[in-house]
Parts: C-alpha cells; structure tokens; sequence
C-alpha cells in the first residue's frame, strides 16, 4: 500500500537541497513518463481542436461534450502524473504552530475588552438599553413590514374555490360537459366554467369527473342527490400534498396519486384506502341541468388539498 | 553611459526580471515571506483527501456553466404563446421560463450540453459534499480544534441541497412544477404560521407567478453569494488550522507530512480539477438528464408517473411516501403529521444534530485535547456504529422514494413493498448498529491477523505422562535453526556428496 517513500523520514521543503534525494522525481525512468505525459497533452490539444471543429461544423451536443471533456479529462490526467513522478517526491514535513497564543495575549485582549469595553459601555446601562431598544424596534419594524409584503395574507382563500351554485362544469379548453359526452368508465378533468379568468384556477378548481354508471349514484350518507347518471366528480388535490390525483384504475375502481400512491376509492366517496393521505378527497356535488349540462350545487363543503393549520 | 547587456543582467540581481518583480510588488503589498511560507505549505497525501476537491470543483463547473445559462434564461412566470422552434410546442400557452429553457437547451449551440453539465455537477456537487462530510465524521477530523469548520461544512451542505432544489425548479416543466407543489403543501403544513409562510414564499396561492423571478434570484444570486463566502471561510480555517493527517511513519501531531503546495500540490489539484470538469463534460455530453422538452410546461392539473426528485431530496420523499396517515386535529386546528413529521420535523432534526455533533461527542468523551491525527473508522467502534446507523436510516428512506418503481420492478404489490419499506426503514438504524460496531472491533485486531499463535508444547515424562504447556510468547523476529545434517543412509546415493557424507537442507 506504501511507497517505498513514503516510509522515508520527511525533511522540511524549506530546507532540503535541490541533490536531496526527497527532491527527485518519484519516476524510476522520467524520460519516459515525460513521453507519456506529453502524449496526453497532445492528444488533449488534438481534442480542444476538435471542439473547435465540433462547434462550427458539427454542432451536435455530445460532439462538443465528448471534445472538450475528453480534452480537460487528457490534460487534467497528465499534470497530476506529473506533479506525482516528476516533482519533488517528499515526503515532506511543516511543524504545526500552536493555534492559541500565550496567556498573557490573551489576557491583555480579556484586559481590553473588560477596561475599554465592559467597563466603559456597560456603566452607561440607560444608554445601551435605550441604543438596544431602539435597534430592536428597527429590525422589528424593517422585517415585519418588508415580510408582509411578499404576498396576501391567506384570510379563506384555501377554504372556497370558484365552485358556485350553478357553475357549468367545463373541460381543459372551456367546452361545457354534457351528459352524453362521457361513457361509462371514463374521466375527465374539469373546472368552472370562466377558470382561465382566475389566477389560480387550474390549480384550485381542478375535479375530476368520473361515469360509474347510467343511473343515479350515492356514494355517501347524505350526498344522495350528488351523482346524477353515474357521475361522481371529486378534487384533483390530494389530501396528502396535493398533487392532482391523476391515475384512475378502473378495474379497481380506485385513484392513485402517482406522487405519493395514496390510493380513493371512487364509489363510495374517495375514501383514502392506501398510502400517506390523510382524508378523502373532498366531493363535488352536481346536477344536471334541464339542458343535460353537469353543473354544481355548491362549492366543495370542506377545504381541498393538504392540511393546515387554520382548517380545522 | 550606456551599460553592456551582461552590466544590465547584472544589476538585476542574481534573480533576474522575476526577482525585479518580486521586489516591486513585495515592496507595495509585502507579499514575500507569506508568499514562501504558502509555497512551502503542506498538503497530506491521502485519496479520501479529495472528496472535498470534487466538490470544490464542481461548484467552479457550477459557475461557470450557470454564467452561460443566465444568458440565455427568461426569469419570468408569464404566460406567453410560444413562437419558437420547437414545432410541439408551437402555438400553446409556456410560461416565459419554459420557453426559454426548451429554446436555450434545443436551439443555443451548447446549450443543451452547458444545461446537463450543469445538472450533473450539482448531483455531484451534492453527493461529494456529502461522502466528504462522512469522512470527515468516521476519521474524527471534526474533533477540537475543527469544530467551527465542521458547522460552516454542515451549512455548505444544507445550502447546496436547497440551491439544487431552486435550480431544478426554474425551467417550470411538469416535473420541477410537481416538486414545487409539494414544497407548497410542505410550507403549510408548519404548525400555526404555515399558510403565511406559503403565501410570502410564493406571493399568493398556489402556483402564481411571482416565484420563477424569487427563486431565480436566490439560485443565482443569494445563495451562491452565501456559498462562495462559506467556502473562503471553510478554506481559510483550513489553511489557518493546517490539515489533519493519518498516523504514519514521520508523523505526529505536531507536523505535516506530504506535498507542497508550490509546485507538487499546485499541479496535482489543478490537473484534478480539470478531471472533474472533464468528467462532468462527458456526462453532460453523453448522459441525458432532465430533458424538459419531453415533460412539458407545468399545469397544476396535469402530472406524470414514477416521477423522483434529484437524489438529494430522496430521503425526504421516501419518507413522505411511507410515513402513515397521521393527521392531527384538536382544538379546530389541523396539525398534518404525516407531513409534517417528514418533511419538517425529520429533517431539522436530523441537520441539527449533525450540526452540533462535535460538541455532542465531546460532552460524552470529556476529550478536550487537540486533535490533527485522524482515526481510523474502526478504532473508534461507537461513533462509527451511530454514523452507519443513521446512514442506514437515511439510505433506507432513500430507497422508499422509488416505493412504485420497485413494485412494477419485482412484479408485486404496492402495499407489500410500502408495509416492507416502513420496516427497513424502521430496523434498519437497530440493525446497523451492532453488526457495524462488531465489524469495526473485529477489524481492530486486523493488523494481528496471521501472526503465530501460542504453541501448545507437550512433553512426555520419564513415568509415561503427557504434560502440556503454553510455549513462550513466539516472537516476530524469525528464528532459523542451524542446517542439521541429515544421515547419509536416509539420502540416495548419487545426490550426496561423497566427500562430507552429509548433506546440508535448505528450508
């Protein structure tokens, strides 16, 4: 594991002649590490050159890449051989100084401090607390302000959506759902109608909307109007770190967040069944207008997405 | 008069124009004597010494590939219809942000090779930050007086890890979107100020817009600024405190052993250095990471699958995956445990504790003294027990971060690898813990391995009774016993000489 000279005693570099033997190369034939080094240099000279040609010419991004990587990579190869067998090959020894200083310097800094500092600033202790006081009420005054500036403070804006009485339930691009536009086992992500208008639309609003039949549907106690013709719309949002619940199983009948894999059951209210979500996802109510558009009663009756603090 | 140019060399000096020099700036900034006393500075030779090299280097890559990519990036989260080149994408609705990073990676010529390298020198930049810090945990290089850089070392890390976070976010794909998401749900869940801290991060509800030119600032500007000014203080105190170094032959704790820096270590790092970025090149030029162009812009609504952070935020997510649904509701407020836990709690824990570990260690060993004499993992059995055990921890979480992909892999259930993974990851500290603590006592007695063990003598009495004693401590110089010489009838004939009748045998 050793080289033979590392086990060599070290002599200080400061000191040692230029005829030292710690001072000759570690190479037993430098000539021909030389050549060797030189080769590396050459081909890594030949490389840059290439880059040259890469980028003018070619103009692919692995070529530039494999150029000048290899290059650097040739280069770099041949300065540590010959900082390792052609330089000095040690070893070589530097004392350690002591970090600390003497007693007495350290006790003159004590001294200087406890005379010129405690004594002189802490006698006048109205003053420093009247100069602490008043660069407390600064920082107070510059932090808060400049924080409250960074954005809205969150009032309810995370426990309604812009789920109203009567919104038209639309698609991606707008277009109003109506009852016979999904078959029974498919999805589609939808949102109030006039989404596009709001800042945060898509993110908040988004529900997916899935058929589970032709007939009217209860998946829970209570939400028995909910599901008209088979369609049950829950909130994209995960409950666990909202993430749009985007994989519908339809053997299973269940969503997968495919963030976390928290997993709803679709019939019976999205109820969590498996991995880290804490609650169903929150469900829509809809009806269907005298039209045949879906539409919905009512924003969500709890808050969608994680957790927080103020929910409840 | 005129001089001779032979006059002119000589009054010079005997060093010449490169004394002149030496002169001329040593007299305005006094640079001679520290300039030498550095020249003749000491590096120690070890390989392990180059971890904090990788990483040094890697952020120069960093730099100077991050440079090049500010040049052509559009901080901004607005909106636009995208009129570029990339035909898929023509005509739809991109943020500023995407659409500059799709066009800076597809269309600048290097481009696409300066965003890769810049990716790849960030995990790397990451991970020898990190396999720096264990060794300088398991070799005890954090002892007294080295504390101080320990915890400036600590904080490099938390900013690079953060800083990638920022950075991969930035091109505002689906993927960076999904992970800035998560951030969002993270930050609120925090007990009691959560929501706010939400909002002023991110100036309002989820996603909005005003964090692309936010982050953009802290990626390129504040936390870089904060990196740079760490790691002159992290190489000052080691230039001030000199390195450790393993015990050796000529060594003490009171020198140096190796190379000097002028010319030996100068030649040997920078050739590294040119490695590394050599290296990081090709992986740049031949390993894709991260390509965007195939994610998409991100739309809150839309999401893709087997989707992981970088490495780095591995144990986090693992964590989140496995961690039980343990919502918390009292008193009308809600307390998402099963965020919380992971992605707080855990987490500040865990950086805090590796923070003020010195102190922890030193307040258990009541070790006060100087150390600059590295220990070998082995021998100090206990801390490298605990250091394996929470490597174990984390590496274990690491893994429940690709719970999906190893169910589609192994061709098994969801909830079979989830209920395996929250047991590894629950065993795994316990079970490390010992096993690592008896493989380093064993390895203590590594060096004695193969020595000659104590010779059982037994003797047969006069009377016909065997007795068995211990033969004295067999020593290591060897001990060779006078050539016997054999008799000549056990010898055959011809291979003897005739002269002696013996025969001297070689061993």
């Amino acid at each position: 594991m050793a080289n033979a000279h590392e086990t060599e005693t070290p002599v200080s570099i400061t000191t040692a002649r230029s005829d030292d033997p710690h001072m000759q190369p570690l190479a037993q034939n430098p000539a021909r590490v030389e050549a060797v080094i030189a080769i590396l240099f050459v081909l890594g000279l030949i490389c840059f050159g290439l880059f040259g040609y890469a980028y003018w010419i070619i103009a692919k991004p692995w070529t530039l890449g494999a150029t000048i990587g290899s290059g650097l990579f040739l280069i770099g190869v041949g300065m540590v051989a010959w900082g390792k067998y052609l330089m000095p090959r040690g070893p070589f020894v530097e004392e350690r100084h002591a970090l600390a200083s003497t007693a007495a310097e350290r006790d003159a800094m004590s001294d200087a401090l406890q005379n010129r500092g405690v004594r002189l600033i802490g006698r006048r202790k109205a003053l420093g607390g009247l100069l602490g006081g008043g660069l407390g009420v600064f920082g107070v005054v510059a932090a808060f302000p400049l924080l409250r500036s960074l954005g809205p403070l969150p009032k309810g804006t995370l426990f309604h959506t812009d789920w109203r009485k009567g919104s038209y339930v639309v698609d991606q691009s707008g277009r109003r759902v109506h009852q016979d536009d999904l078959l029974v086992g498919s999805i589609a992500t939808v949102y109030p109608e006039g989404f596009q208008d709001t800042d945060n639309g898509q993110a908040v609003d988004q529900v997916v909307v899935i058929r589970i039949s032709t007939t009217d549907v209860v998946t829970r106690k209570g939400r028995e109007t909910w599901a008209p013709k088979g369609y049950v719309a829950y909130s994209k949002l995960c409950t666990h770190l909202g993430c749009p619940v985007g994989l519908y199983e339809q053997q299973l009948q269940t969503l997968v967040c495919p963030c976390h894999q928290s997993m709803f059951t679709v019939n019976d209210g999205a109820q969590q069944i498996f991995g880290p979500a804490p609650r169903p996802l929150p469900q829509l109510p809809l009806y269907i207008d005298a039209e045949g558009y879906l539409r919905s009663q009512s924003d969500f009756t709890e808050p969608v997405g994680p957790g927080f603090w103020e929910r409840g | 008069m005129a001089m001779t140019k032979r006059q002119q060399k000589a009054a010079l000096g005997p060093y010449g124009k490169l004394g002149q020099t030496i002169n001329e700036l040593d007299e305005r900034l006094g640079i001679a004597k520290g300039g030498r006393t550095f020249m003749d500075k000491i590096f120690p030779d070890h390989w392990s010494f180059m971890l904090g090299e990788i990483a040094l280097y890697s952020f120069v890559v960093l730099l100077a590939t991050g440079i090049f990519l500010t040049l052509y990036f559009v901080p901004s989260g607005e909106m636009v219809t995208y009129k570029g080149a990339f035909a898929p994408l023509f005509g739809t609705k991109v943020s500023a942000a995407y659409a500059s990073s799709v066009d800076l990676s597809l269309f600048v010529r290097g481009g696409l090779l300066m965003r890769q390298m810049h990716h790849w020198a960030c995990d790397i930049f990451v991970g020898s930050i990190v396999v720096h810090m264990m060794r300088v945990f398991f070799t005890g290089a954090f002892r007294k007086p080295r504390e101080t850089n320990w915890l400036v070392g600590v904080n490099l890390m938390i900013l690079a890890i953060a800083n990638g976070f920022l950075g991969y976010s930035l091109p505002d794909d689906l993927v960076s979107g999904t992970g800035l998401r998560i951030a969002y749900s993270i930050m609120e869940s925090v007990p009691v100020v959560g929501t706010y801290l939400a909002f002023f991060v991110f100036g309002g509800n989820f996603p909005g817009t005003a964090w692309v030119p936010r982050f953009y600032m802290l990626h390129v500007l504040l936390i870089p600024a904060l990196i740079l000014g760490l790691l002159g203080g992290h190489l000052a105190l080691l230039v001030r405190q000199k390195h450790t170094q393993f015990p050796g032959p000529g060594r003490s704790e009171r020198n140096v052993v190796g190379s000097p820096m002028f010319p030996v270590f100068i030649f040997k790092t920078t050739g590294f250095l040119f490695i590394v970025a050599g290296v990081i090149a090709l992986l740049g030029a031949f390993t894709q990471i991260n390509p965007i162009w195939q994610f998409g812009q991100y739309e809150a609504a839309r999401i893709s699958y087997a989707v992981q952070p970088d490495w780095y935020m591995g144990f986090l997510d693992g964590f989140l995956r496995i961690m039980p649904s343990w919502e918390f509701v009292a008193f009308g407020h809600t307390i998402p445990l099963e965020v919380t836990i992971p992605a707080v709690v855990f987490p500040g824990i865990l950086f805090n504790i590796i923070m003020v570990w010195p102190m922890i260690e030193r307040k258990f060993t009541k070790d006060n003294d100087m150390h600059h004499l590295l220990e070998r993992p082995r021998d100090n059995a206990t801390r490298t027990a605990l250091g394996a055990s929470v490597f174990a921890l984390v590496f274990m979480m690491f893994i429940a971060s690709s719970t999906d992909v190893i169910a589609n892999y192994l061709h098994t259930t969801l909830n079979s690898v989830l209920v395996a993974m929250r047991v590894l990851v629950a065993i795994a500290p316990f079970v490390t813990y010992p096993i690592a603590k008896r493989i380093c006592i064993e390895m203590q007695n590594w060096e004695k391995a193969g020595a000659r063990k104590t010779v059982n003598l037994v003797t047969r009495t006069a009377d016909g009774e065997y007795v068995s004693v211990s033969a004295p401590e067999a020593d290591d110089t060897h001990h060779e016993d006078e050539a016997i010489a054999v008799p000549t009838f056990l010898v055959e004939a011809d291979s003897m000489s005739a002269s002696t009748g013996v025969r001297t045998v070689e061993r």
